[in-house]
């Protein structure tokens, strides 16, 4: 079978919302759908991970988290909070990091990174605020949340964040809605929103700052409430610091991984010049980071328990690696730069982030002797499931709907 | 114009900062005292025989299945758990001696777990229990990361868990009867009473015998105290309570938390100012495109 190559969708004139000035305005971009056969044999792979994963969740749904997952009263939270939540919004990041740096520091060249990272963060959200679902216990009452204000315990940082993602999920689709409408334009409907969204997007896109900061925090505040259960190598009061900065991180780091990998995939050229800039304010943010954690364990009087032999110990150290690393690549070979090193930079500084969230919420808690938790398959399966979703979905859309910036044409 | 950016950006970068860093001592927040009515426990390990008529009685007022698991033949729990609210447990000390002790919830004064709870499902009422309202919890479990003393328990072999917990048998208290578990006691080691009083029951109690006790009170200042309050004649390490410190559970997270959002003025100032710097960069950029063309 031969993949005809499908002709390219006559890019259309750019909507840039909000073009952001910058000392050295770049070429318009345009936004083009890339085009191609949906359904491809890795396509077909996701599908099926995905499908596998939505059988599971009906057993959950049927016999009840007790039989389907290894959680326990001892770990009431396990991989889907850990990873599907906590790591996962982080890796979702993207679309703030980038907003961020576009909008606010107002680099405009970045602009043609914007639409992809925002659909990574839509479906990363996504995923999150249905992974929460699954896991709560009595989902029948998850209405109430939004909806009973008088009962609101703004105590609860468990509660800001599950508002905050409930938000910022509407206002990430809000977000992408030109890219949908685009698609469909000279439609009536479309033409009637599309200056719509261009007016309103402002205020959207301020929010879409506004609640990632706010949520992304809590993160780390939400863990705060484990006091004297927390290792001490990770309590912190600068918990909410610590995550809000290394989601800033993860966002830029995944936004290179994903510009690097979807270039490769998608057989266009990257912008290496712009991947390196990215990676490097990712890896000033991880310095920033490590400093940060660093003085606040040695302030509070914490640092020697770095040096225990531990899995404690063991695994800071593994996360400093993956943080300091990068740093270092950054700091010595500023000259050679390589898309390969770009690319390597992007990947430890996701997993360090990664590995620092997964630690906090799971190895750093103690809940006391006699307790144990490692997933089970149905945990695992779920999970790599959703995953797939995720990539399948984003694959889809960035075929059928112009997210990803055309090459400039020369 | 670029100073005022950067102005713009320093500005920026102080409130994110001061959104995050803020946990001052002058923020910090009160500490809690019990409640005027409130009411509790005195359990006093040496005088505990460990015949578990209080985790009968406990069983059979809140119509809880018996937990066979260990025993095969009676209602044995090992510990708490979603059938079990009330539990004696042996514990040895690291020299060797053996004491019995009751596990259920401490209905601490500054609870975690009320601090936790999205809706208020887990609350502290009348004579200061903290109870639980079905109506108001989606499951999320966050009360049983919070609790320092792994109280909270849920039914997790349900396709429609609840949380299970001591109540202080707040229906019985309503009814002008004590607590199960009180009740039955045959030894009266585990007593019912205003707070206040248990406090000074406790008190006296260590002055009359100072060689048979260790000379604290359990719960009067523990993770900012707690309405039952325990008297043992070993270690209350040993006994299973891990933690010494009298700070509450929720202090440091609330201080953070308070100082960030207090007032909302945090988040509307820097979305206000988010929304500011991109109405003036995009303003500059369309001027830049009417210089250009």
């Amino acid at each position: 079978m031969t993949q005809a190559k499908t002709p390219r969708v006559v890019p259309s004139a750019a909507r840039d919302p909000l073009p952001a000035g910058d000392a050295s305005p770049s070429p318009r971009l345009s936004m083009t759908p890339v085009g191609g056969p949906v359904l491809t044999r890795s396509f077909l792979v996701l599908v099926a991970l995905a499908a596998l994963a939505g059988l599971t969740i009906v057993w959950r749904f049927a016999a009840g988290l007790g039989a389907t997952t290894a959680l326990n009263d001892g770990y009431p939270w396990g991989l889907w909070i850990a990873f599907d939540v906590v790591t996962g919004t982080a890796l979702a990041c993207g679309g703030y990091a980038m907003a961020l740096l576009v909008y606010i520091f107002n680099k405009g060249k970045y602009h043609p990174l914007i639409r992809p990272a925002i659909l990574t963060s839509a479906l990363g959200y996504s995923i999150a605020g249905f992974s929460v679902v699954i896991d709560i216990g009595r989902p029948w009452m998850a209405w109430k949340l939004p909806l009973f204000i008088n009962h609101w315990n703004l105590n609860s940082a468990l509660l800001e964040v599950a508002l905050c993602i409930m938000a910022y999920c509407v206002v990430l689709y809000l977000e992408l809605m030109p890219a949908i409408l685009e698609k469909y334009k000279g439609h009536r409907i479309a033409d009637a929103l599309l200056p719509v969204f261009d007016k309103a997007l402002i205020f959207i896109v301020a929010l879409g700052m506004l609640l990632p900061t706010m949520h992304q925090s809590s993160l780390g505040s939400l863990m705060m409430l484990t006091g004297p259960r927390m290792h001490p190598l990770w309590f912190s009061p600068l918990l909410p610091l610590l995550f809000l900065i290394g989601c800033v991180m993860m966002g830029f780091a995944i936004v290179v991984f994903e510009a690097t990998f979807s270039s490769k995939a998608f057989g266009h050229k990257p912008d290496t010049p712009m991947l390196r800039q990215l990676a490097k304010v990712s890896a000033w943010c991880s310095l920033l980071f490590v400093v940060i954690r660093f003085l606040d364990l040695s302030v509070r009087g914490n640092l020697a328990y770095a040096f225990g032999a531990d899995k404690y110990a063991f695994m800071f150290w593994v996360e400093f690696f993956c943080f300091i690393a990068p740093v270092i690549i950054l700091l010595t070979k500023t000259k050679h730069y390589s898309l390969g090193n770009i690319f390597r930079q992007a990947i430890l500084l996701a997993v360090g982030g990664a590995l620092y969230r997964f630690d906090a919420y799971l190895l750093a808690f103690q809940p006391g002797p006699g307790w144990y938790y490692f997933p089970s398959v149905p945990e695992i399966v779920v999970t790599v499931g959703l995953v797939a979703a995720e990539i399948a979905v984003y694959v889809f859309v960035v075929k059928k709907f112009p997210i990803v910036a055309a090459e400039p044409a020369h | 114009m670029a100073t005022d950016r950067r102005t713009l950006l320093k500005g920026f970068a102080a409130a994110a900062a001061s959104m995050t860093v803020v946990s001052t001592p002058a923020l910090a927040r009160a500490r809690k005292t019990a409640p005027a009515d409130a009411v509790g426990l005195l359990y006093d390990a040496t005088k505990c025989v460990g015949c578990k008529a209080c985790v009968v009685a406990c069983k059979e007022n809140a119509s809880l299945p018996a937990d066979t698991r260990a025993s095969k033949l009676y209602d044995a729990p090992e510990g708490l758990n979603e059938t079990t609210k009330n539990v004696i447990q042996l514990a040895k000390s690291s020299e060797g001696q053996t004491s019995y002790v009751k596990k259920q919830c401490m209905h601490c004064v500054d609870p975690a777990c009320v601090g936790a709870c999205m809706l208020g499902a887990l609350h502290k009422g009348k004579y200061g229990i903290v109870s639980w309202d079905a109506s108001l919890c989606v499951g999320c479990r966050y009360c049983q990361m919070a609790c320092a003393f792994n109280v909270p328990k849920f039914e997790w072999s349900k396709v429609a868990p609840k949380l299970v917990k001591c109540e202080l048998c707040k229906d019985r208290l309503a009814e002008g009867k004590q607590p199960a578990c009180t009740e039955v006691c045959p030894r009266k080691a585990v007593i019912f009473g205003q707070y206040d009083a248990l406090l000074d029951e406790a008190h006296s109690r260590l002055k009359a015998a100072p060689n048979t006790y260790v000379q604290k009170v359990y719960g009067e200042k523990e993770l900012g105290g707690t309405q039952v309050l325990y008297l043992s004649s070993i270690p209350f390490e040993d006994l299973g309570f891990r933690f010494n410190t009298d700070q509450p559970v929720p202090e440091v997270q609330q201080t953070v938390q308070h100082g960030i959002y207090k007032g909302f003025v945090g988040p509307i100032a820097l979305y206000a100012l988010l929304g500011a710097v991109m109405f003036r960069n995009r303003k500059k950029s369309t001027e830049g495109e009417h210089d250009a063309s």
